[in-house]
C-alpha cells in the first residue's frame, strides 16, 4: 500500500495544539488509505517555483480521502513554520504517500506494543493507539511512554489522557516542567524508568520508538542493554537533537 | 588432447539473460523499500534499511551503516528518476515472509 505520485492536496482545516504546533485535516482525492505508523512527504511550491519536501508523520490511518497530520515547528525550518503559521483552510499543496511500510502496527499482530515518544514524535504512534482502540478483534496489549518537555507542549494531550479508558495506558515524562502538584517523572529517560514503564523483555514486546534522533538513539541502546531484541525495537528518528 | 570428459559436461550450465530474472528478482524490488535487510560489506552488520543512518544533502541521500558508519551507498537523482550507486553495501535481501 505504497504510491509514487504526488497527489494533490487540500486543507481542510488547522487546529492549533500547543504554541508551536497544529493539526492539519487534508483532502487528498485518490489517497489509497494508509496503515497506523506509515508517514508523507509534502511538497511545497514558491510562486518562482522553488520547490520543498518533508515528511510528516500520519496522526490517521485506514482508508477515505481525509489525512491527518500534526506539525511541530522547526523554528529555522523550510517547511514546517509554513504549515503551522501561514496554511489555511482551503489553501493547496501536494503529498506522496502513504511512505514507509517498517514503521507500522498492523492488526493482526497479537504481540504486546510499547509506544515510546519523544515531543512530537507522539504523531504516528497516536495513529497507531487509535488504530489498536478500533480494532476490536485485536488481543494486543499496548502501552505508551510519552516524554515531553512541559504539559504545554503535549501534541494530543486531551486524547492521550482519554486512551487510558480505552485500554492504553500513558506513563507522562517531563524532561523540563512539571505540571503543578505532579508527583510522577521529571528529567530524561533512563534505563530505570524504561525498565518501570516498558513491557518487560520476557513479554517479547515490539516497540515503537520514534523522536528526535538523539532520544531515539538513547531509548533504543538502553532497551537492547536491558535484554530486548534489537530486531524488536523498531525506530523512527526526525532529526533535531 | 582435450581436458573435457569423454563425455562432455555432466551438468552443463546453459547461459541464458537477464529475462529470466524478472520472476527471481520481482520480489525483492516489489518490497517496500524500508523494510528490505541490506547488509554492510565493512563490518557485516545486517538490518532493516530503515534504521540505517541517513544525511540528506541537495545533491544526495548519503546511507550509512549504523554500526560502523561506512556508507552503503547514495542516491542520486530526485524523486523521478533516483539512481542508487553502491559503495560499502555487500547484500539486499527481501524481509523475511511472516511466520
Amino acid at each position: 500500500m505504497t504510491v509514487s505520485a504526488w497527489l494533490p492536496a487540500r486543507v481542510v482545516s488547522v487546529t492549533p495544539t500547543t504554541p508551536h504546533a497544529r493539526v492539519l485535516m487534508l483532502d487528498v482525492p485518490g489517497w489509497p488509505g494508509n496503515l497506523p505508523g506509515q508517514h508523507l512527504d509534502v511538497r511545497l511550491t514558491a510562486e518562482d517555483g522553488y520547490q520543498a519536501e518533508r515528511s510528516y508523520s500520519l496522526a490517521s490511518s485506514g482508508g477515505g480521502a481525509r489525512v491527518e497530520l500534526a506539525v511541530d515547528e522547526i523554528p529555522d525550518g523550510e517547511v514546517s513554520p509554513y504549515l503551522v503559521r501561514e496554511v489555511r483552510a482551503g489553501d493547496e499543496l501536494e503529498v506522496k504517500g502513504p511512505l514507509g511500510a517498517y514503521f507500522v502496527w498492523r492488526a493482526d499482530d497479537p504481540s504486546p506494543v510499547q509506544l515510546i515518544a519523544g515531543g512530537s514524535g507522539v504523531v504516528p504512534l497516536v495513529a497507531i493507539a487509535r488504530a489498536r482502540i478500533a480494532a476490536s478483534a485485536s488481543v494486543s496489549p499496548m502501552r505508551l511512554l510519552y516524554s515531553v518537555r512541559s504539559a504545554g507542549d503535549a501534541l494530543y494531550a486531551e486524547e492521550i489522557s482519554a486512551f487510558e479508558d480505552r485500554g492504553v495506558t500513558t506513563t507522562w515524562v517531563y524532561t523540563r516542567t512539571a505540571p503543578d502538584g505532579w508527583n510522577g517523572r521529571t528529567g530524561r529517560v533512563g534505563a530505570d524508568l524504561l525498565a518501570d514503564a516498558v513491557w518487560p523483555p520476557t513479554m517479547d514486546p515490539l516497540i515503537f520508538v520514534c523522536g528526535p534522533t538523539g532520544f531515539v538513539e538513547a531509548v533504543a541502546d538502553a532497551l537492547v542493554a536491558s535484554g530486548h531484541d534489537a530486531g524488536r525495537v523498531r525506530t523512527e528518528r526526525f532529526g533535531g537533537s | 588432447m582435450s581436458a573435457q570428459h569423454p563425455a562432455g559436461p555432466v551438468d552443463p550450465v546453459t547461459p541464458l539473460d537477464g529475462n529470466v530474472l524478472a520472476g527471481r528478482l520481482g520480489a525483492l524490488f516489489a518490497v517496500e523499500v524500508t523494510t528490505l535487510v541490506v547488509v554492510c560489506g565493512a563490518c557485516g552488520a545486517s538490518g532493516a534499511l530503515a534504521e540505517a543512518v541517513v544525511e540528506l544533502d541537495d545533491e544526495a541521500a548519503i546511507v550509512r551503516c549504523r554500526a560502523c558508519t561506512h556508507t552503503l551507498f547514495t542516491v542520486l537523482g530526485d524523486d523521478e528518476a533516483p539512481v542508487l550507486r553502491p559503495a560499502s553495501l555487500a547484500s539486499i535481501a527481501a524481509p523475511a515472509p511472516k511466520p
